[in-house]
């Protein structure tokens, strides 16, 4: 278990670097430079822009600025943001819990319902319900986020007037940040009926960011539970008299749920992705937004910092991952 | 069950919001983005400007809805007669705001003034290398080369010496950048180790007091009780991030906004329609034009350049490009600038003429590029679409235009370099001064290789008119110089002036008392809302 766990930290270590190098010179090959960028029509003297770069550390080598900068990383410093000039690290934990908060609400969401779902048609294969799930699941896994949000927002907070448009809060409320969680903030506050509040802003987001996710999870789930089920040893079960919901439930999900393990540990990548577009519709004020608007800024700092937190996000995420399936399924735990 | 739950929740969360809302009378404004800080000698976009609107006055200020200028800071100035002294009255009994650590001991004097200044001007500054330290627009407009002297003669009285007579100079001091900050704050966060909070935590003399920010999310100012002007009809002022444009529409109509910027121009005519929505509409200060480059044959030729200002389709492009957020361009300022020249007749579309003109200037079977620019901007929503309807008009007269684009700085850099034969180009003014789009973009000096004069046009009675007119601070004067230098630029035809888009400001029947400001910033001062 330990070589296990050494190994996989082991071969984090080059793909960090891999992804450190990757985006500090992506993002650089991009035309154009934060000076050059805010300008505008106006223009700027060559003299100028070049003591604004000077300013910058960005007139100096490529290598040098890349040992300077992987050197702030290994101390914890990501740098400040040429936009705000504010410490990259403080503009992420600012922008973060949003995030987490509405990931943490779609994953629940995708599970909760992806997982009995993709049970239930696996247990009543080719019936109508199982064609449902089937059907439902294609069409939320190819719905372009964007359009499926403002497309919710259009019948329900518009026409329906039944769930807020945008935000996590409304206007009328004034919550002290403490955690930067808004469920846990407002349940902290004195601000009476804002926690319902808050938790009614999740709702659209939720379902949107979770829609993919459930889609996948259900699918999977279904075909895992599929091939589990036709196993002698389920057969066997039955045989021996238990109640089919302690077959289905005990003997066949714990086996089926490695490979729904894995989606699940892949999806946390996919929602970071979608969570760039489902914050974009209801201006969820996360990091994904702000990742877009460092590119467009080229604000170097900041993007490499945002992509480089995020990556060891996934990474922790998946070697979590790959730890479950130790406590899944014991053969996995005692391979050698 | 669910959809009961939902409706449940919503009414739970509605009346929680009306009992709280009751409380202080709020006005939203949904702004499209955040701002890079709170300073706006620092910031250079117009939504960072925004947020320091409400915060700060300046010596001179903009009549709202207008760019004419009116007393702030400043009661009253006097210019000598060479142009080149300007004394300042400043107002008594100003207080900058008290918040959270911060509480003045005494009013506004000079001495804020000259901190407030000194911080862009002098290097030595304390403050000069603070939030990078670079002061675009202070640099942009000449400022350090202009002030020779700012000094105190008494608390209330400034004295700035210019370096040469500048007419624009005043109008200057009403643009952003000028924003007068209290120096006394100032030394406290320098003393304190903090200096950087200036910035991110702005203290001025404004109607509304900063509150409180949360990146991307919102910003919080509460109305300043001890305004000069007198409290602010509402109590409370909340911008309310909201950057795509089709969430901010749908939070205006379901009502979570009462005042949005920026919609898209196709759903202009649905917002009119709605019952409990106003959209109020004004020409933006700016214009998007074709530049021909006059160093590149045939483009030397007078006639050409007539000609294929005839050539062009403007109606077409405002209909299929600004979708009716436009109005056609004849001159190269806006017609909410004073000294719009409204008698100039412009160029029919007429290709017939146009082809013939051309064959009297021995053109035929041009090969010419037209660039675009790779970017939409506010006085072009789409330069691309415009390109393609210009294509088209031009193969008409028998001229084959290939279409080109950069990446937007380097499609601004060559365009100055001035590689390109044909190049489209825009432009926002600052201060809302002619001199600000002629003397900017028309003059002799930038024609030079590098320089904002795009069509390196220089024509020497033009520059001699508008260099004139900068001297002389007498409003009527000016305006007759500007007006013939107008009548210069129609017959040259450096540009095929296209467009100028229109601003709409859609919002709750309830604001009341909110003016389009032409030059772009959101005011929010004197506007109330009804409960």
């Amino acid at each position: 278990m330990l070589r296990f766990l050494l190994t996989r930290i082991g071969l984090v270590i080059p793909t960090f670097l891999g992804i450190i190098l990757l985006t500090f010179v992506l993002i650089r090959l991009v035309p154009g430079d934060p000076v050059e960028v805010r300008v505008g029509e106006r223009g700027i003297s060559p003299e100028r822009h070049a003591q604004l770069l000077h300013d910058m550390g960005l007139d100096r080598p490529l290598y040098v600025q890349f040992f300077d900068y992987v050197g702030g990383v290994l101390q914890g410093d990501l740098g400040t943001s040429v936009v705000t000039q504010r410490p990259v690290m403080d503009e992420f934990l600012t922008l973060f819990p949003a995030t987490l908060e509405l990931a943490v609400f779609a994953m629940l969401f995708a599970v909760l319902i992806g997982l009995p779902a993709g049970v239930l048609a696996a247990v009543k294969r080719g019936s109508i319900y199982d064609h449902a799930v089937m059907g439902t699941s294609l069409t939320g896994y190819s719905m372009p986020i964007f359009w499926w949000g403002l497309l919710l927002i259009l019948l329900f907070s518009v026409t329906l007037d039944w769930t807020p448009v945008a935000k996590r809060l409304s206007d009328d409320y004034f919550v002290d940040e403490v955690t930067g969680f808004m469920l846990i903030d407002t349940l902290l506050s004195d601000e009476p009926g804002s926690f319902l509040n808050a938790l009614h802003h999740l709702v659209l987001p939720t379902i949107v960011l979770g829609t993919v996710p459930l889609a996948v999870i259900a699918r999977m789930t279904r075909s895992a539970m599929l091939e589990v089920l036709g196993e002698d040893y389920i057969r066997t079960a039955r045989a021996k008299g238990l109640s089919s919901l302690r077959v289905v439930a005990i003997h066949a999900l714990r086996n089926a749920l490695v490979p729904v393990v894995t989606v699940i540990g892949l999806q946390v990548g996919t929602l970071m992705g979608g969570a760039i577009l489902t914050e974009s519709v209801f201006s969820w004020p996360g990091i994904g937004k702000w990742l877009v608007e460092s590119i467009a800024r080229r604000d170097y700092p900041a993007l490499q910092g945002g992509v480089l937190v995020i990556a060891a996000l996934v990474m922790t995420i998946n070697l979590v991952v790959d730890l479950l399936y130790g406590l899944l399924n014991p053969r996995i735990r005692h391979r050698r | 069950m669910k959809r009961r739950l939902l409706g449940a929740v919503a009414a739970a969360a509605l009346a929680f919001g009306f009992a709280n809302a009751a409380s202080a009378k709020t006005l939203v404004y949904c702004s499209e983005g955040s701002p890079e800080n709170f300073n706006p000698q620092i910031n250079t976009t117009g939504t960072s400007f925004d947020t320091a609107v409400p915060v700060f006055n300046k010596l001179v200020e903009f009549i709202p809805g207008t760019t004419e200028l009116q007393p702030g800071l400043a009661e009253s100035w006097e210019v000598s007669d060479d142009g080149l002294t300007y004394t300042f009255h400043l107002r008594q009994g100003v207080k900058f705001h008290a918040r959270g650590g911060f509480s003045p001991t005494r009013d506004f004097t000079a001495d804020d003034v000259i901190a407030t200044f000194n911080r862009m001007w002098k290097k030595d500054d304390p403050y000069h290398t603070v939030s990078g330290g670079a002061y675009d627009y202070f640099n942009d407009m000449g400022m350090p080369d202009l002030i020779s002297s700012m000094s105190k003669v008494d608390d209330h009285t400034l004295k700035v010496v210019l370096t040469k007579p500048e007419a624009p100079f005043i109008a200057n001091l009403a643009m952003d950048f000028a924003a007068i900050h209290s120096k006394e704050y100032m030394d406290a966060m320098l003393k304190a180790g903090t200096p950087e909070k200036v910035d991110q935590e702005p203290i001025g003399t404004g109607p509304f007091i900063w509150a409180n920010y949360r990146k991307d999310d919102r910003i919080i100012y509460n109305a300043n009780v001890n305004y000069f002007r007198g409290k602010q009809p509402i109590d409370r002022l909340v911008f309310s991030i909201t950057p795509d444009q089709a969430t901010r529409e749908a939070r205006l109509e379901a009502g979570e906004c009462d005042v949005i910027p920026y919609p898209n121009p196709a759903n202009v005519e649905r917002l009119k329609a709605n019952p409990e929505l106003q959209v109020l509409e004004q020409e933006g200060l700016n214009v998007g034009y074709l530049a021909m480059n006059v160093q590149k044959p045939p483009f030397d030729n007078v006639k050409v350049r007539q000609a294929i200002n005839m050539a062009i389709d403007k109606e077409a492009i405002l209909s299929a490009v600004y979708q009716g957020a436009g109005k056609a361009a004849k001159n190269p300022i806006p017609p909410t600038i004073w000294s719009y020249d409204e008698s100039v007749s412009a160029y029919p579309y007429d290709p017939e003429q146009a082809k013939a003109m051309l064959a009297e200037a021995g053109v035929t079977d041009l090969n010419a590029d037209l660039w675009y620019m790779p970017v939409q901007r506010p006085y072009n929503p789409d330069a691309k679409r415009m390109a393609e309807l210009m294509q088209a008009d031009l193969a008409k007269v028998g001229i084959n235009a290939e279409l080109k684009t950069f990446e937007w700085g380097e499609y601004r850099k060559r365009l100055q370099e001035g590689e390109h034969m044909m190049g489209m180009l825009g432009w926002t003014g600052d201060n809302g001064d002619p001199d600000n789009f002629m003397g900017v973009l028309l003059s002799c000096t930038s024609a030079r290789q590098g320089g904002q004069n795009i069509a390196k046009w220089c024509n020497e009675e033009f520059t001699k008119l508008i260099d004139q007119a900068k001297q002389i601070s007498d409003v009527e004067q000016r305006t007759e110089l500007y007006k013939q230098a107008q009548a210069i630029f129609h017959d040259e035809a450096p540009w095929v002036p296209v467009a100028h888009s229109v601003v709409h400001m859609p919002m709750s029947k309830k604001v009341k008392g909110y003016k389009v400001h032409p030059l772009g910033t959101h005011i929010f001062e004197g506007v109330d809302i009804e409960e």
